[in-house]
């Protein structure tokens, strides 16, 4: 418990039961919750409920924690040390009459958004949300548009995201970025945000991003063949003939999150050759050394590919980045594939971050990421 | 190569002091502008003309020398070997520079010798520091000398014809401004084709206006700086030989953006590494006048003081 939490515990035992709920009032109303001091969180959740209860994905805690009810208040608590820079992600479970709702916190206005909906967000006091993934005024604005090809991989027509930086131009090649799931690292990790602040400062050179999304990415992610041959065969050459692109490995790279991950590096095992840089985060890279795996058929696939990945690396690209949150019961797997990537390309980078498998982590690195695999001229540009 | 004014100015994006630069130099004619810098968007100029309220003639620098490049594959390929070199150079430069400046952060961090001792160790690790950006210098312009001896690219014929085209247009200007951007490319191109000379040669006072990496262009070295850049150390580093007539300072545009200003230890080695010349934090509305050689700074703009802190321009100019 913080000590905030304690001294109010202590004052409530001091006054009459019903000067009790005013002394809450006054306490929630003057605080911020979760209640941060230190390393020191409390959570807080107020109301009737016949349990309540923390729930987090942060492997290796037991994921539901229950809270405790400050005697004769309708609030409950529960206290847990958090890292100087960890970023945690959360809901609340309040149970009542056998039925269990998962909440956001309602003292607690940060929410970070995902594909399934939302989470409330609690960090460390070192932790700082970055400035260059909020908009700056005086960055120009990239344009988004989209295109319709037909995939002779997957028999149907796919639709892509493009990013155009500000300061794309036909006179001039740009390198070409191809993000897996690129409509939500749009939504939930401001990578057009991003994409335009880093190109304004210099630190990216004016890149092109092809924002690709599937309708079934844990069949199509999951080191599907079918997958490589629609980034190299149908993807690429249309992007080839639409845009002023630099024809070279050098300037081509694949981001990916999670399963992302995995497709982005079974099509660079693939294909080799084709593209130079890879920015691989959280990767889903389960593999097994003895019998099976226990994470569920639609993992096989996956499993099958790292484990063919770990007996033959090969030459897979130039620089490999690599991020994962020490959260994550992935961080295993990313750990352990280092030093076999350092043996498949000529750069590997590693950064690990006390945070989980979700976007904002993955927004985090991006900075890092993207200024590694395509620095950009921010030495010599002074506008 | 002297020039009767010029005027250096922070970046004009948010607080355009141009058109007032060029009314308190008594220009009411045509202006000629280089923005090479700005590369493939060379000729976006329509909010330059907009602010300035005068005829711009845009010297087209950038595309010039592409088009000089296409016509004389082989001045090319010297450019590009003679870049291949300067890179080389700088590589090996910048290994040797971290080291110097580790040493010399370590002996400015350091309290546990004798006053006199650790003065002494700090002078010295300091003027290693400037003894490696002189040696680095010094390279550069060597592989320079070889590329003018070995190439002559004023006398060959593309150069030559679109230095002629230059000069007449800008005969016709009353003044000269050099915009921001990449600063390499400036200076570069601007040299290869001869801008800074015939606009000197021309007769009567022709001003010249700059700004950002047009500031840095003008002066002696060329420094580039970056205190947090997303990778590396972020040590500042001398690229080459400036076009030399903004002497005695070295212009900082963005400074508030891309220095740690208030880190007086980093202030302070900076000041000291390149003095007696004076560091001018050109920040936006910054303004800088070169007049019968000495300089005169509006009250806000700065430089950085050999104490760490930022003090006005005239105690050092």
């Amino acid at each position: 418990m913080t000590p905030a939490v304690l001294e109010l515990q202590r004052r409530l035992g001091a006054v009459e039961p019903a000067a009790r709920a005013a002394l809450v009032d006054t306490f929630l109303a003057r605080r911020e919750v979760p209640v941060v001091e230190g390393r020191h969180v409390t959570f807080l959740w107020r109301g009737e409920a016949d349990d309540v209860a923390l729930v987090h994905w942060i492997y290796g805690l037991e994921q539901s924690r229950p809270f405790r009810r400050l005697p004769d208040t309708d609030l409950w608590f529960h206290a847990l040390d958090l890292p100087e820079h960890a970023r945690m992600e959360y809901k609340i479970a309040v149970t009542r009459s056998g039925r269990t709702d998962w909440q956001h916190d309602a003292f607690n206005p940060r929410l970070a958004r995902d594909p399934f909906g939302a989470n409330s967000v609690v960090h460390g006091p070192a932790y700082r949300e970055p400035a260059w993934a909020r908009p700056d005024a005086d960055a120009r604005r990239g344009q988004l548009r989209t295109i319709e090809l037909q995939s002779t991989a997957f028999g149907d027509v796919r639709r892509v995201d493009l990013y155009l930086p500000a300061r794309y131009r036909r006179t001039r090649r740009h390198p070409l970025l191809i993000v897996h799931d690129g409509p939500d690292y749009v939504r939930y990790a401001a990578l057009t945000t991003i994409l335009d602040n880093l190109i304004e400062r210099g630190e990216l050179p004016p890149l092109v991003v092809a924002l690709t999304a599937s309708p079934d990415r844990l069949v199509e992610y999951a080191a599907d063949p079918r997958h490589a041959g629609f980034l190299c065969d149908d993807l690429l050459p249309a992007l080839h003939r639409q845009l002023s692109l630099v024809d070279s490995p050098s300037a081509r790279g694949l981001l990916g999150a999670s399963f992302g991950a995995v497709a982005a590096l079974s099509t660079a095992w693939r294909r080799p050759g084709v593209f130079g840089h890879l920015i691989l985060q959280s990767g889903s890279f389960a593999f097994t050394d003895i019998g099976r795996h226990e994470r569920g058929p639609i993992w096989d696939p996956v499993v099958d590919f790292v484990n063919a990945f770990r007996r033959a690396p090969g030459r897979i690209a130039e620089q490999v980045f690599v991020t994962c949150g020490t959260f994550e019961s992935l961080v295993y797997y990313n750990r352990s594939l280092i030093p076999l990537l350092q043996t498949a390309a000529d750069e590997v980078r590693y950064e690990e971050a006390q945070d989980g498998h979700n976007w904002e982590n993955w927004r985090d690195r991006l900075r890092t990421a993207l200024s590694w695999t395509f620095p950009g001229p921010l030495w010599f540009v002074y506008e | 190569m002297t020039a009767s004014s010029v005027v250096l100015l922070g970046p004009q994006g948010t607080v355009p002091r141009v058109r007032d630069a060029l009314r308190d130099l008594g220009v009411r004619e045509p202006v000629a502008i280089v923005t090479a810098g700005w590369e493939e968007r060379e000729r976006e100029l329509l909010p330059f003309m907009k602010h300035v309220e005068l005829p711009v003639r845009n010297l087209d620098v950038f595309r010039r020398a592409e088009v000089v490049y296409g016509r004389d594959p082989d001045l090319h390929a010297a450019m590009r070997k003679r870049h291949d070199r300067v890179r080389a150079q700088q590589r090996l430069y910048r290994a040797r520079l971290a080291h110097a400046l580790d040493a010399a952060r370590e002996s400015l961090a350091r309290s546990d010798a004798p006053p006199g001792l650790l003065a002494a160790d700090r002078r010295d690790a300091i003027d290693a520091i400037r003894r490696l950006d002189a040696f680095h210098l010094a390279r550069v312009d060597e592989i320079e000398l070889e590329f003018e001896l070995g190439v002559r690219p004023a006398e060959r014929p593309a150069v030559a014809l679109h230095r002629a085209r230059i000069r007449e247009r800008l005969a016709g200007c009353r003044a000269l401004c050099i915009a921001g951007g990449h600063v390499g490319i400036l200076v570069n191109r601007m040299r290869l084709l001869g801008v800074l000379d015939a606009h000197l040669s021309l007769p009567g006072d022709r001003p010249i206006v700059a700004w950002s990496a047009g500031a840095m262009a003008l002066a002696s070295r060329v420094v580039l700086f970056h205190d947090h850049p997303p990778q590396g150390a972020g040590n500042a580093e001398v690229f080459r030989a400036g076009l030399g007539i903004a002497p005695g300072i070295v212009p900082l545009p963005h400074a508030d953006r891309r220095l740690a200003l208030a880190d007086r230890a980093r202030v302070a080695l900076f000041a000291a590494r390149f003095a007696p010349d004076a560091c001018v934090v050109l920040n936006a509305g910054a303004r800088l006048d070169l007049r019968a050689g000495d300089w005169h700074a509006t009250p806000d703009t700065l430089r950085l003081a050999p104490d760490g802190s930022l003090g006005p321009v005239q105690e050092v100019a």
